[in-house]
């Protein structure tokens, strides 16, 4: 993870090892927040792996704030499926 | 923050495939799902193939690159990445195979006889004559394993009297990002739940039509009062061929949409863990790298 910008409002970090499967999925939660001005991520090229993920706050907030937020959401989200499935899958072997 | 409305059905449950449903979901995370199944989930299958002897019809390479598509039945959360370089491979991170077969003519056929199961012994090399060589202590860490391909019959190569192959294979972890042999799905897609919204009652002949325009059991026509009326029974059945917009008569009668948020998951496995273990990897792979940013974040200083 490396970031830089012009002051903490708007960053860019960069992200090794990632592509569109957590690009797209992070982009879509950070941009639930309200604080946030600007989302988007991009490759910088296809052969290389690595996204650079641009966020942009309005007012004051630190930038860093919206990506922590939106990875502990999409966590969040994960594990709510993840929870789900598991106790479909349980109630379904208990029918059986 | 839970997603309200959000839920997760299973409709059908075989034992290399699964079709469930997941209800309000974002595109974004489907999708994630989705591509984490076919490229990120872990599996184990060979990798190194040290070739002792093969006098056979198949190219080394060749050989090498089928024995390499091998589905091997081995729970990949048993091992470890082998790390870059480490040429040798230990036996937490490496499985060992050996394919010895070599083929002779069968004295007791008759004389005429042109068919090849009759003439030659093990005249075709399948899976099945692939053989675990335990490394280390792997015979104590894995005192009941059986670690063998997922299936015996697949067909790796054909000899004749005289041919041999005495391989030596080692198995290795990795993803389906860095090989397509490393994928433990044969497929994994979704599809939005069809639509299907009648604008005005149909009637009679139009309704006959109407059933036939669309994949079978969509569409039922009932019998109310005498007169035959269309309803939309089942549109999950529906694969979309949009015949029904090709006649005149009913284009402006039918709205095709999809459910935006429902989504049709059907992953198939092949063997190496079933499916629903497979979903439930998935899942847990993309937390993992949520984990790894968040942990890189509080670690590293900013500016």
């Amino acid at each position: 993870v490396q970031a830089d910008g012009t002051d903490g409002n708007c960053v860019t970090f960069v992200l090794h090892d990632e592509d569109h499967t957590l690009g797209n999925a992070l982009r879509y939660m950070v941009m639930k927040n309200p604080d946030v001005e600007f989302c988007g991520y991009c490759i910088t090229h296809p052969s290389e792996s690595k996204i650079n993920f641009r966020i942009q706050t309005r007012g004051a907030l630190p930038a860093v704030e919206p990506f922590r937020k939106g990875l502990n959401d999409l966590m969040g989200v994960c594990q709510h499926v993840l929870n789900t499935f598991e106790v479909r899958l349980l109630l379904k072997s208990t029918q059986e | 923050r839970a997603p309200q409305g959000f839920r997760v059905d299973l409709i059908r449950e075989e034992e290399a495939a699964l079709e469930f449903d997941m209800v309000g979901i974002d595109a974004a995370i489907a999708n994630a799902f989705r591509r984490i199944l076919l490229a990120e989930v872990p599996t184990m299958a060979v990798e190194k193939v040290f070739v002792y002897n093969n006098t056979s019809i198949v190219q080394d390479e060749i050989l090498a690159h089928r024995l390499g598509l091998i589905p091997i039945r081995a729970d990949p959360r048993l091992f470890e990445y082998r790390n870059q370089g480490d040429e040798e491979g230990t036996e937490i991170d490496t499985l060992q195979f050996q394919l010895k077969i070599k083929c002779s003519r069968n004295p007791q056929a008759a004389k005429e006889s042109s068919d090849p199961n009759e003439l030659y012994f093990n005249h075709k090399v399948y899976s099945k004559h692939m053989t675990w060589v335990p490394l280390g202590n792997q015979t104590d860490l894995f005192p009941d394993a059986d670690f063998r391909p997922v299936h015996d019959d697949i067909l790796i190569a054909l000899l004749r009297p005289g041919q041999e192959i005495d391989v030596l294979m080692h198995c290795v972890k990795g993803i389906g990002k860095d090989h397509a042999k490393f994928s433990p799905v044969a497929t994994a897609s979704y599809r939005l739940l069809p639509d299907i919204t009648l604008l005005q009652p149909i009637e009679d002949e139009a309704a006959e039509m109407l059933q036939k325009c669309f994949s079978p059991g969509v569409i039922e026509v009932q019998n109310i009062k005498g007169k035959k009326v269309a309803r939309v029974a089942n549109a999950r059945l529906d694969t979309f061929s949009r015949e029904v917009f090709r006649h005149e008569g009913l284009k402006s009668l039918v709205r095709l949409a999809r459910v935006r948020n429902h989504y049709i998951f059907s992953v198939e496995s092949t063997g190496i863990l079933p499916p629903d273990v497979l979903v439930s990897e998935a899942i847990k792979i993309l937390m993992g790298k949520c984990q790894r940013f968040l942990n890189e974040l509080d670690s590293v200083p900013m500016e």
